[in-house]
């Protein structure tokens, strides 16, 4: 691999401390600039975004004396979206005696991302977790148990160990009530001020640092600007861009997308996550999808008939899954995938679900579903201990579908989860616009092409709890505390285009709904730049992109006004922002001529010719790397709507693990 | 389906609010009841009027947001759901439905259907947590918890803070809520040492925001979304006689 390119680049410079390894965070952590308490009081801290990376950065950096102000646009910081999470939280405690290890998980990232991410920063992951379990438990978050009082321990994706710690179906939710209650403290402390119901509009750039930001109060409509000696985002996934998918109706790309506006670059947006295990789709009016925890993968078997003649028959209700005999069915990941089965990782089972579905072997109506099956777990195990595993996932599939899992399987289909592109980050969780640091999913740096299950609640807390902490100082030892006052002129200047911006939404007084146009634009980018991506489509998509961008502004319609609660507003702002931000996505999608993780390219796929194919390594039409052109980060800066973005690549060296074809055979 | 809808319109805290009739056509019994909701909005909007606000944002129940008041019942009839949880499957053609705010003096109405809930992030802050500074914490499995304590801890923690005990109550009383997050936390051995402290600041700080007392009516447990038992009511009581005594004696 060259380096001929990163350094013609020369820009990103990743920070990654020298040294074995296993040593970089403990050699780091020893020989990083620290703050002392009294002058920590001094520094000024913005935090956008209250979930687990956002408010555990919050509450810790107000523990460690720092001013902190945290923003977020729900009601109350609770609610953050990392609450939905169902599955679980790895780390590395091998608890289960099952051979795991900080090395183990590291790899199994690593792999898992498709080797797309970066060892240093996986490593550190992998190190930190451990600390993770122990803070949550001394926090008060029920974990499960076993009957001895010992945490208990789940497997999931991608993984041949036990890692996985839960609280029921509800690890996510108590993790971040875990985490909100510490920044509560700190607010009653004085040490964190909360801005709720205040989305942020921009970042404020003084002489090329980020020092502030301008927010929006959502309940009076005004506009203020707040300055800071650094500011931390923590504002989450872009996976709304698709219209459809399992994040809440808020989620948004707003406060990361203006800041490549201020010249952050967005790095590998085109790596999005689709989660194979989500309620499939029903109609037009949907507003969202609901995903059901991989954890049902343990125990549940993916199916769909062997034969089209079946597959019609239960989409037309002429027959019903016990209607079809077992030699019948097509256990399809059992099959391709032997060693892992059902727990094959999330892009390969639902690549897989797609080409059953593609094949015209779909079960649910619309021919966009598959089998989740219980019924060999109920007999081998009882009713009793699937309710006490998944009751409270059983009972919400049972709302939304009217069908009972105890006695059908469900039907399960891929929707958007996760997105893994982010800001670009150095290993000080950092951006290329100095001052501004980047936590939690709104990042690239953890999760490559592909994220495992249960690592998000895992990188979030590693994020705010650990890694931050330490690596705020490396920035702020070297700044003069209030250096930046919001009397600074930029202040002024962005508070006016963020203000302009807000009018010329309100002027456009159109006749089509914000509503409307962001599910054009989602459907496109799902069709174009979702489960699978052809170089014609995403061409077609930019040029698709560009014109619902010149529908949107001429033709929008926002009643009332911004002097106030306006939702219509707050929608609109953010649907602009993924117009434009839909086109960096293709851009990258477009640039990446390989297939890996979640990016799969329909041109870059194993086929029979391939060796790996003939001598039974790998199957046909599984994602196929280019790792000598493509083994890079691609980092976007932003050149304005309808521009091409300019390419920047960080090369990622793989020193410790070899690149290898992914097989989970 | 078609529905007609009598919901609460209130253009700003200071406003005086009404009910207005709207009817909700071609409705499919697919769709949830915020999906409904969705589909009255966009044809409102492009009518040029002004969509109904309302808070919501998972939809899919664990949240905490969404807050509707649906037939007299805050969260709706159905046991055990969020309004957001709740599907058009469970009405018939031809049915009026009545939709209001979560309704109680400590959750001030902001527009329509959204009211200000940050009376229960005081109540949090006012000692609902354990007070742990990050990196001091010892190895997760050193203190072992009995099964049984930690399934007791998860049921009152599965709390999603909505408030709808506070809108079911006639007295707006909010002991549901402080109930819980005192079981959870002091069912737990960490829990322990600010067991008083917390149970003093939590109920005061509630009697400070205006909630009302509780009369032991349980129309709070009955619309609990999250199904935690009132039983938490009287450990809670329990628990803060206890603190009192201790803190009189002190």
């Amino acid at each position: 691999m060259s380096n001929s390119q990163s350094a013609e680049n020369g820009t990103l410079d990743s920070a990654i401390p020298a040294g074995p390894l296993p040593e970089k965070w403990t050699k780091f952590k020893s020989k990083a600039p620290l703050i002392n308490p009294a002058n920590k009081r001094k520094y000024k801290v913005i935090v956008v975004g209250s979930g687990l990376a956002g408010g555990s950065a919050a509450a810790t950096l107000s523990e460690l004396g720092y001013q902190v102000k945290c923003f977020c646009y729900q009601d109350s910081p609770r609610r953050a979206h990392s609450i939905a999470a169902q599955g679980g939280i790895n780390a590395a405690k091998n608890y289960q005696n099952d051979g795991d290890s900080v090395w183990r998980l590291f790899y199994d990232t690593i792999k898992g991302g498709d080797f797309r991410s970066r060892e240093a920063n996986v490593h550190r992951l992998a190190e930190v977790s451990t600390n993770i379990i122990d803070q949550c438990v001394a926090q008060g978050v029920p974990f499960a148990r076993e009957y001895g009082g010992l945490l208990d321990n789940r497997s999931f994706g991608g993984a041949q160990v036990s890692r996985t710690f839960y609280a029921r179906g509800q690890t996510g939710q108590q993790l971040l009530i875990g985490c909100y209650q510490a920044l509560e403290k700190e607010i009653a402390k004085g040490g964190v001020e909360m801005f709720t119901r205040t989305e942020m509009q921009d970042v404020v750039v003084v002489d090329g640092h980020a020092k502030g930001i301008v927010v929006r109060d959502l309940v009076t409509g005004e506009i203020s600007s707040h300055a800071a000696d650094c500011v931390i985002l923590a504002t989450g996934g872009y996976g709304n861009v698709f219209f459809l998918s399992t994040n809440a109706m808020g989620c948004n790309v707003m406060a990361a997308f203006q800041a490549t506006k201020r010249g952050a670059y967005f790095a590998n947006p085109c790596y999005t996550q689709i989660h194979p295990t989500c309620i499939p789709v029903s109609g037009d009016y949907q507003s969202k999808l609901t995903l059901m925890s991989e954890s049902l993968r343990n125990d549940g078997r993916i199916w769909v008939p062997k034969s089209k003649e079946d597959a019609a028959a239960i989409r037309e209700g002429r027959k019903t899954a016990a209607d079809v005999a077992e030699d019948d069915r097509d256990y399809y990941l059992e099959r391709k995938y032997p060693s892992f089965g059902n727990l094959a990782p999330r892009d390969i089972a639902s690549r897989s679900a797609k080409e059953a579905c593609d094949d015209g072997r779909g079960v649910a109506k619309t021919g966009l579903g598959v089998f989740l099956d219980f019924r060999d777990a109920i007999n081998r195990l009882g009713e009793d201990t699937i309710r006490a595993r998944y009751g409270n996932l059983f009972q919400m599939y049972e709302k939304i579908t009217g069908d009972d899992p105890y006695s059908v399987p469900m039907k399960i289909y891929p929707a958007v989860h996760y997105t893994m592109g982010g800001l670009w980050v150095d290993y000080n969780l950092m951006s290329n616009l100095k001052g501004l640091h980047v936590l939690g999913e709104a990042n690239f740096s953890d999760h490559g092409a592909n994220r495992l299950g249960a690592s998000a609640l895992m990188q979030g807390l590693a994020d705010g709890y650990f890694v931050i902490p330490s690596t705020l100082p490396v920035y702020l030892a070297k700044e003069t505390p209030g250096k930046v006052t919001q009397d600074s002129p930029e202040f002024a200047e962005a508070e006016k285009a963020v203000k302009d911006r807000i009018d010329k939404l309100m002027s456009v007084k159109g006749t089509k709904s914000v509503d409307s146009f962001h599910r054009e634009l989602g459907l496109l980018v799902w069709d174009k730049c979702g489960m699978s991506r052809t170089k014609e489509g995403l061409e077609e998509a930019l040029k698709r992109i560009d014109e619902i961008r010149k529908d949107f502004w001429e033709n929008v319609r926002i009643p009332g006004s911004a002097d106030g609660i306006n939702m219509e507003l707050e929608k609109a702002a953010r649907v602009a922002d993924f117009i434009d931000f839909a086109e960096v996505m293709c851009y990258d999608a477009l640039d990446r001529e390989e297939s890996c993780g979640g990016h799969f390219r329909e041109e870059y796929q194993f086929t029979e010719a391939d060796e790996e194919v003939q001598s039974g390594f790998t199957n046909p039409g599984e994602a196929k790397r280019r790792d000598r052109e493509y083994c890079y980060v691609a980092a976007w800066e932003n050149n304005g709507p309808g521009v091409a973005p300019t390419l920047h690549k960080e090369h990622l060296e793989f020193e410790n693990v070899e690149l290898a074809v992914r097989s989970y055979k | 389906m078609n529905l007609t809808l009598k919901v609460w319109r209130q253009a700003g805290p200071e406003s005086e609010g009404s009910m207005q009739t709207i009817e909700a056509e071609g409705i499919s019994e697919d769709a949830s009841f915020l999906e409904m909701l969705d589909v009255v909005n966009e044809r409102i909007v492009e009518e040029g009027g002004d969509p109904i606000h309302f808070d919501h944002d998972c939809r899919e129940g664990i949240c905490g947001a969404c807050s509707l008041t649906i037939n007299g019942v805050p969260h709706s009839k159905q046991q055990g759901i969020t309004t957001c949880q709740l599907h058009m499957r469970k009405f018939r053609d031809g049915d009026t439905i009545w939709i209001e705010p979560f309704r109680a003096r400590a959750f001030p109405v902001m527009k329509d259907l959204m009211v200000d809930r940050s009376s229960f992030d005081r109540i949090i802050a006012a000692g609902g947590y354990i007070d742990v500074r990050t990196g001091s914490a010892v190895d997760a499995n050193s203190v072992p918890i009995p099964k049984e304590d930690a399934d007791s801890a998860f049921d009152s923690a599965a709390c999603i803070g909505c408030g709808a005990c506070v809108a079911a109550c006639k007295n707006a009383s909010a002991m549901l809520f402080v109930g819980a997050k005192a079981s959870h936390l002091n069912k737990l051995p960490q829990g322990q040492v600010q067991k008083d402290e917390r149970v003093l600041g939590m109920v005061r700080q509630m009697d400070a925001e205006g909630f009302g007392n509780c009369t032991n009516q349980y129309e709070c447990e009955a619309v609990c979304p999250k199904e935690i038992s009132a039983d938490v009511i009287g450990k809670l009581n329990r628990d803060y006689v206890a603190a009192t005594v201790k803190e009189a004696v002190k």
